[in-house]
């Protein structure tokens, strides 16, 4: 029981990273992870919300009927956010001006809603609490290590010092847009090497992984999701 | 109207939501395998991003600002984005079916869609008046719209290409195809300051 709830935990750490497994949550991602402070702000606040909603949410998950759970969900959600946004505003303003309109975007999180939907709804408080934390534990690591190549690396500093024998080599290209999808990419391929290309495919944990999955009408039916043909098919379902 | 110009022009190619401010990138790595889904797709969030701009701009203005309750933001304009897309749904679905078959499976992916609730906020923290607003967020889903079909072109190159290796294939090539495709909007900074400067 003890290792079951341990596993629940770690999981989102590697096995089930958020970010580069999942591929949930993108936007964040490749937006705050300019600098290590922001990267980190962004993921402890995520990490909030997420623990708040998916107890919330596992509170209440026989009480909010299932055809109006998504709305429900997301005013849950939004409420949250608002609560994290007001007190960073009050506490720590500058982190608050730092993380400017991603902040209020954590509520369209791809991997809150996710979450909610793949776990939140079907397990204990517990559980559900224990899921958000390695969740949010997995994506804070994440944004770390995507900000730490690119800070350290494009701007030749770490978490605003400045490193001075990188000074020469740096590489500014990778602190701007092309840089974060770089990053990002060979990111993602270097986890599949690591996991030698056991991770779930999107296709194999169905549409619940899908970030568009809380919208999709054809989700709720359990179909596994696989492009144009799932979208063809939803013109009938709508 | 120089100044709804620029403002058009810098949303669309300069500060691309898309390719410099990451919005939107679900839909953008998701929908965009085929040409014409992507087209589908942009013009769905366009028509979104305009239409929600100009109910959540009053709202700001005139309800939650005068009552003093601009904390609230986050979730009036999330509500108002969900049931707006709803909206536009069951209206297209009864009087216009033949759009709706087009561009109806599209419209409930853009509830999620971070780029509308972005631009929403983005417009009232910019302190643009109602005019300015429309032109920003229809700029930005002309942006968003370019951003797709473009990528969709690239991608359907990479799309079954054996000559890209193993552990690249799938999303990480296409994210470096993203990546390069961002880099060539950045050849656009500039632009703005000296066509209008």
């Amino acid at each position: 029981m003890k290792s079951n709830k341990m596993k629940i935990l770690t999981n989102g750490i590697l096995k089930e990273n958020p970010v580069l497994v999942l591929v949930l949550g993108t936007c964040p991602t490749l937006a705050v992870t300019t600098g290590i402070v922001s990267a980190i702000s962004m993921g402890l606040a995520t990490l909030a919300v997420l623990v708040c909603s998916n107890m919330a949410i596992a509170a209440l998950r026989n009480i909010i009927s299932d055809k109006i759970r998504i709305p429900a969900y997301i005013v849950l959600i939004a409420g949250f956010v608002t609560a994290v946004q007001m007190l960073l505003q009050a506490y720590l303003p500058d982190i608050y001006d730092m993380l400017g309109v991603y902040l209020a975007l954590i509520v369209v999180n791809c991997i809150i809603l996710g979450r909610a939907e793949m776990f939140a709804n079907k397990n204990s408080v517990t559980d559900s609490a224990l899921d958000g934390i390695g969740m949010g534990i997995g994506f804070t690591l994440t944004l770390f290590v995507m900000a730490f190549i690119r800070e350290v690396f494009g701007n030749a500093s770490f978490a605003g010092i400045a490193i001075p024998f990188l000074e020469p080599f740096k590489l500014p290209i990778l602190t701007s847009a092309p840089g974060g999808f770089f990053v990002f990419g060979i990111l993602i391929a270097l986890v599949g090497i690591i996991t030698n290309g056991e991770y779930p495919k999107k296709k194999s944990f169905g549409c619940e992984g899908c970030p568009s999955a809380a919208s999709c009408s054809k989700a709720k039916s359990g179909i596994p999701c696989d492009g144009a043909k799932t979208e063809e098919s939803e013109v009938e379902a709508v | 109207m120089k100044t709804l110009i620029i403002i058009l022009m810098s949303s669309i190619l300069v500060n691309n939501y898309t390719l410099s401010k990451f919005l939107g990138i679900c839909p953008f790595l998701g929908v965009s395998k085929k040409t014409d889904q992507a087209t589908g797709m942009g013009i769905a969030v366009t028509a979104v991003m305009v239409v929600a701009t100009a109910v959540t701009w009053p709202i700001q203005t005139y309800v939650l600002d005068t009552l003093g309750i601009g904390f609230l933001q986050t979730i009036v304009f999330i509500l108002v984005i969900a049931t707006l897309v709803q909206f536009v749904e069951i209206v297209l679905k009864k009087y216009i079916p033949t759009l709706h078959k087009s561009l109806g499976v599209y419209l409930p992916l853009i509830t999620t869609n971070c780029a509308v609730l972005g631009v929403t906020i983005n417009n009232i923290s910019d302190g643009y008046n109602f005019i300015e607003s429309i032109f920003s967020a229809l700029g930005c889903g002309l942006g968003f719209l370019l951003a797709m079909v473009l990528f969709a072109g690239v991608r359907s190159v990479l799309e079954g290409n054996n000559k890209i290796p193993k552990r690249l294939q799938g999303l990480p090539i296409t994210l470096i195809a993203a990546s390069i495709v961002s880099l060539s909007f950045m050849g656009f900074g500039g632009i703005i300051e000296n066509l209008f400067g």
